[in-house]
């Protein structure tokens, strides 16, 4: 097994405020927009970046929430391993609301196809957009592309990106990992 | 710990201790799903769920119906009184029949302690007990359990009293079970009649005087009076019942601490427990029926991941 980093600290947090900067852009002071990390790994992202607004840009109103897809899944009984479902936290009203949709790596597609379906349990929002940090273009499955992406990755199918995050893993970094 | 060690939930004395914990935690995320605007996931749409109910049932059979609508199976429905159990088919026929339709899981009560058994060494689907005679009803434990856990933080330590017709009830074995698995201290509080004779085998304590009971107890289980199973006299009437073995909100106040209180239903007002109890704050019995859903769709779901395609 080899890795090669992609991203490393310092690049992550440049490519966050850009990320941040582009959602004032097209959100303006957030009243109508809402942030959902999907779980378990763009809780992290999402979590960072609503931080980042609400301090580093003095965004007051800034709502989070999380999305677990584990029961929207479509391989449910198809995997060796069974899957495991996360907290699903939205407190908030997403009907006519803007949502975005956080994720750290984007990939099949599959998950966030889940996630449009997830959401529509809470209401029908006005519009869905979708940000990752990590896009692996050439290997999705589905007609699903981000709306806002930190960094475009060529990654053949046997190889991995793992996102780290200070939080939990120590680090701030991206890492190709070749199995 | 992802899955269940068994594919078939028969009774609570199968289940290890992190089973109970797995169901638990899944349920809490069932929990959440039920709360939202729209109650349903799309996990088990290529699954059958059979509900054989050999016996009669509302609540149990409603909370399980429930459960499969909220996680999309389809599901048929199959009760004694209307079949041809009563023209004298057997059990493993029945099954296989409706298993011949491509069913997936079964759901099943019988009025025969350990049919549920009998019927996973015969058939290939994944059996989910209903409630066996004065056997088991497993669903009803954990549902109890996720409820004591819900109301007091945690099982373990707790002292829980079940209190009245114990003889015939399959829910105070399941309990005994799943509390004592979960670090509970249990103790079994009724007329002697009721009490079966060697149940201080299954080292739970035994207590006559109700009184003492609550003292002694965090939570206190009110089982109802199965008159419908009772083919002799077992106590002199059901006022002297109610005197000996009802609480009533004065002699909860009496106590120098709060107890929850729990009831598995239909409840008897004014036998088991007086209605200014039932609709107390100490009482979590609606919570109980609520946490049916979320703890039998956390047992459908687990077992039918174990379902290989």
């Amino acid at each position: 097994m080899s890795q090669k980093v992609l991203l490393n600290a310092k690049e992550v947090n440049i490519i966050l405020h850009r990320l941040a900067c582009q959602l004032i852009e097209n959100h303006n002071d957030f009243s109508n927009t809402v942030l959902i990390g999907i779980q378990p790994r763009g809780k992290y992202l999402a979590n960072r970046l609503c931080k980042m607004l609400r301090e580093d840009y003095k965004i007051k109103n800034v709502e989070l929430g999380q999305l677990d897809i584990t029961f929207f899944r479509d391989d449910f009984r198809r995997g060796d391993k069974p899957l495991e479902a996360n907290t699903t936290e939205i407190d908030f009203v997403v009907e006519n609301k803007k949502v975005v949709f956080i994720d750290d790596v984007l990939y099949t597609g599959r998950s966030i196809r889940a996630a449009l379906t997830a959401i529509q349990s809470f209401g029908r929002p006005d519009e869905i957009e979708l940000l990752t940090l990590i896009d692996r273009r050439f290997s999705r499955h589905l007609p699903i592309q981000p709306d806002y992406r930190g960094r475009q990755v060529d990654a053949i199918n046997d190889e991995k990106v793992k996102v780290n995050w200070i939080e939990n893993e120590g680090e701030d970094s991206v890492y190709l990992i070749n199995k | 710990m992802s899955e269940l060690s068994v594919n078939h939930l028969l009774g609570i004395k199968y289940l290890t201790k992190q089973d109970i914990q797995l169901i638990f935690e899944t349920a809490d995320h069932f929990k959440e799903v039920i709360n939202r605007p729209i109650k349903k996931v799309p996990s088990l749409r290529d699954i059958t769920i059979a509900n054989l109910f050999f016996e009669n049932s509302t609540r149990t059979k409603l909370s399980f119906e429930l459960a499969e609508k909220r996680l999309s199976a389809d599901i048929i429905n199959f009760s004694a009184s209307q079949s041809s159990v009563k023209k004298g088919e057997t059990l493993i026929d029945t099954v296989n029949n409706i298993l011949s339709m491509k069913v997936d899981m079964v759901v099943m009560r019988h009025p025969n302690p350990g049919a549920g058994v009998f019927l996973s060494n015969h058939i290939s689907a994944s059996i989910i007990n209903a409630g066996d005679g004065a056997h088991e009803h497993p669903t009803q434990a954990l549902l109890d359990s996720y409820s004591i856990r819900e109301r007091l933080g945690e099982v373990k330590g707790k002292n829980v009293v079940i209190v009245g017709d114990v003889l015939h009830s399959r829910v105070a074995l399941s309990n005994i079970f799943a509390l004592q698995l979960q670090g509970a201290k249990v103790m079994v509080c009724g007329p002697k009649t009721l009490i079966p004779k060697y149940i201080d085998k299954l080292g739970v304590k035994v207590e006559t005087n109700l009184r003492k009971a609550l003292d002694w107890c965090d939570v206190a289980n009110m089982l109802r009076v199965q008159n419908e199973r009772m083919d002799i006299s077992y106590f002199p009437s059901t006022r002297e019942y109610a005197q000996q073995f009802g609480v009533t909100k004065e002699l909860l106040n009496s106590l120098d601490k709060e107890i929850t209180i729990m009831h598995p239903g239909p409840i008897n007002r004014g036998v088991e427990i007086t209605s200014d109890v039932a609709d107390s704050d100490q009482a979590i019995i609606l919570n109980q029926v609520e946490n049916g859903v979320a703890i039998r769709m956390a047992v459908i779901y687990l077992l039918a991941s174990k379902i290989k395609q």
